[in-house]
């Protein structure tokens, strides 16, 4: 034994000695000289006046957003109105951007590469795969993107978190998980990843595992782009051109909404399960609203998450444009790649409600769920055989507006039904490959990384097959 | 110094205030994440939500995003800044009620505090709660000699109708207090000012310390003396001791396996990178 182990364990010995003497009433005696202290150093610095208007403005607000009758009333509202002003706002940029990219620039480089007699199979992957798709994710993404994160930055300045967390606290104790799951949830509203990392904010590993594992139920920004195109092109499209873009916005707040009842459901499910354990109790602080800085916050939030997030899909759509070209252009016995996998897949896509393309789309979607509208459009156009559309096999282009695009999913025989199977497969369904690395880092567990994957895409099979036999059961 | 510092520009004078030679904001060149050759270490703590990361941000440059909500730094963060031609580095600590009790971020911000031995700690104090924010902020002046309190939302107070007198405070506590609006810079020269008083032992800090329990005042002395001759590296053998006699495990445990010894030489050294390195071994 060292001569230093030797004084440790002296130290040691002397110590239980002293708390022996002492008693265990240590801890409290020391706790509560602390907060007697405290409280007569506070009270000597602080003086109150009368008056505290302002303060109670901020209770009215508290009784308002919290209060049980207008609580979640108010929280949709919120929602819808953030959604719509994304959806209403975000249509002509795009359709600037698009004719930008798109019908200016991408003529131009097929014409230069021809000048300078680039090979048709070169010019093909790098201008008709990869930068088409770079082009489709930018003239898509970034205009909602860069509406719908300041405002739910502002919301998040504001202070309406906190709140949001205090209305659902009572429906997470009741599911068995944590209450701080309404902050990580509301984080995946705008990335799943991320998300996962601030599970970090619940204590306890029984409660995180459900935080994590349910995370993917909150709609990402890589997966809003989908819903809203598609709830404008079918569920706007089924009533009057003054309300298509509020009825839009409903059913994307509709498919939101789902994806929080379903947070729930699962939660519960795992807790009286596999995770089995009471629900932990905490403390949350409503802090006082705060005026958001407003161009700080746009300027943040613009840098910070939308061209973070904008680079990411970037990066996983030069492959991923790479590959859908290349699979439509390899011919294998007369047919492409896509195409024998859109055959071989298509009667259990049609089986429960989708169809082959959508199957594809989401393989190749698997880095980056940002790009899966491209792909089904431009693998549409390809089995379909379009002609007229597009600049030839394996091309993912932009048709100029939602009406074209509308056009080419109806020949690719796309029904209400399709449409709304996808809009609950893109809720349900595994997590991009970044949130399951992030899941296995963050768990460190092949097993709980498995559940997380893999319980999404059996839920969303499922639930668009019942949702499919019961359409088909009153059609 | 280096070529980065150049580039950022200084500060431009939009108010009378600024122009004035007695205003410091032009000293501050913010670094953001290049923090080499650091002179001076300074760890940022203080409660949930009263702005640590809009002071962190303010003072590197940094653009982390803060949120209006409880918990939204899960894990520290570092920055650089340089003050009247010293280099600083800024840890923005978890935000935590007290360092007590057993969570993960409260381990986070005591050990930083207690083996990263930052050369000032920043407790960024919620002024509209004093009370509550005071609890945490003892507890560091248990820890540590050389504090500075950042009085923040002091629009807050007003917009409540209360006045908190800073130099009662400052008096009271032992340590500078430094009233801030961070949100809008307000105070950031003040706060700067402090700290680099403090790191540089120009002000010297007489923190208020809780009295021993009458019962154990002479064991804690004792065994304050035991501590400090077993691991002379040690920054404060009083804490240590203190957790002992509350029969704290993990420091237990580390006092018999004879970690703390290390981790006291290691600090002291200031090799770079090694309160970083420290900080993760105890994160795992």
């Amino acid at each position: 034994m060292t001569q230093l182990q030797e004084q440790s364990e002296k130290i040691l010995e002397r110590v239980g000695a002293a708390r022996f003497e002492a008693g265990s009433n240590f801890h409290d005696e020391l706790v509560e000289s602390l907060y007697t202290e405290a409280a007569r150093i506070a009270d000597r610095a602080v003086t109150r006046k009368g008056e505290r208007g302002r303060f109670d403005t901020d209770r009215t607000i508290d009784r308002l957003v919290t209060s049980r009758w207008l609580g979640f009333p108010l929280m949709l509202l919120m929602l819808t109105v953030v959604f719509w002003l994304t959806i209403e706002g975000a249509n002509y940029p795009s359709a600037m951007l698009a004719t930008l990219l798109v019908d200016m620039i991408h003529p131009l480089l097929n014409s230069g590469a021809d000048s300078i007699g680039v090979p048709w199979w070169l010019s093909g992957l790098l201008i008709d795969g990869v930068y088409l798709a770079m082009a489709w994710v930018i003239s898509v993404m970034l205009p909602p993107m860069a509406i719908f994160f300041p405002l739910f930055t502002l919301l998040e300045d504001f202070g309406y978190l906190p709140r949001v967390a205090f209305n659902l606290d009572g429906l997470f104790r009741r599911a068995g998980a944590h209450g701080k799951q309404a902050l990580t949830m509301a984080m995946g509203f705008g990335c799943n990843a991320a998300a996962i990392v601030s599970t970090r904010v619940i204590d306890s590993p029984r409660e995180r595992l459900i935080a994590i594992i349910t995370n993917n139920f909150a709609l990402c920004n890589g997966r809003w782009p989908t819903q809203i195109l598609v709830a404008t092109i079918f569920i706007g499209g089924l009533v009057p051109a003054h309300l298509a873009g509020l009825v839009s916005a409903a059913a994307v707040v509709g498919v939101a909404v789902l994806g929080i009842f379903l947070t729930f459901v699962v939660s519960w499910g795992l807790s009286r399960t596999v995770l089995k354990g009471e629900a932990s109790a905490f403390s949350l602080e409503l802090p006082p609203y705060r005026p958001p800085q407003i161009l700080r916050t746009i300027y943040t939030s613009v840098i910070d998450r939308t061209l973070i997030v904008l680079w990411r899909a970037v990066v996983f759509a030069i492959p991923a444009g790479a590959v859908i070209w290349l699979a439509s252009n390899i011919q294998v016995a007369d047919k492409s790649l896509a195409e024998h996998f859109i055959d071989f897949t298509g009667p259990f896509g049609t089986f429960v409600g989708l169809n082959g393309v959508i199957l594809l789309a989401y393989v190749v979607a698997i880095p980056a769920n940002e790009i899966v509208i491209p792909t089904i459009l431009m693998l549409t156009v390809l089995t379909a055989r379009i002609t007229g559309t597009g600049d030839g096999a394996g091309v993912m282009f932009e048709p100029d507006s939602v009406a074209a695009n509308a056009d080419v999913l109806r020949a690719g025989g796309w029904t209400l039904l399709t449409a709304v199977n996808l809009m609950l497969f893109s809720l349900v369904h595994n997590p991009c490959s970044t949130t399951i690395y992030t899941i296995y880092q963050e768990t460190k567990s092949a097993k709980w990384t498995t559940v997380a994957s893999l319980l999404p895409v059996v839920m969303g099979f499922v639930m668009c097959f019942v949702v499919a036999q019961v359409w088909r059961w009153f059609s | 110094m280096s070529t980065e510092e150049k580039v950022a520009s200084p500060a431009v004078a939009d108010s009378p205030c600024e122009a004035c030679p007695a205003h410091h904001a032009g000293n501050l060149i913010k670094l953001g994440v290049n923090m080499a050759n650091w002179d001076f270490v300074v760890a940022l703590a203080g409660n949930p939500n009263t702005g640590k990361t809009t002071v962190f941000n303010s003072l590197t440059g940094l653009r982390q995003h803060t949120g209006n909500w409880p918990g939204k730094t899960v894990v520290r963060a570092e920055g650089g800044f340089a003050y009247a031609g010293q280099r600083y580095k800024l840890m923005d600590l978890p935000g935590t009620y007290s360092l007590l009790s057993t969570s993960d971020d409260e381990e986070v911000a005591r050990d930083f505090i207690l083996f990263g031995s930052p050369d000032v700690t920043v407790v960024v104090v919620d002024a509209t709660v004093l009370e509550r924010n005071l609890n945490l902020v003892l507890q560091v002046l248990e820890i540590t000699d050389r504090a500075v309190i950042c009085l923040n939302l002091m629009d807050e107070v007003q917009r409540r109708g209360m006045e908190v007198d800073e130099r009662r405070l400052a008096r009271d506590l032992g340590v500078p207090v430094v009233p801030t609006l961070a949100r809008k810079g307000e105070g950031i020269p003040e706060l700067l000012q402090a700290v680099s008083d403090v790191a540089a032992g120009r002000a010297i800090c007489k923190p208020h310390r809780i009295e021993s329990p009458p019962g154990l005042k002479n064991a804690l002395g004792d065994l304050t003396d035991e501590v400090a001759t077993a691991f002379p590296g040690l920054p404060n053998a009083r804490w240590v001791a203190l957790r002992l006699l509350e029969g704290d495990g993990r420091i237990a445990e580390a006092v018999r396996s004879g970690e703390i010894a290390d981790l006291g030489l290691h600090l002291s050294s200031r090799v770079p990178s090694d309160a970083g390195l420290v900080l993760q071994e105890m994160e795992e």
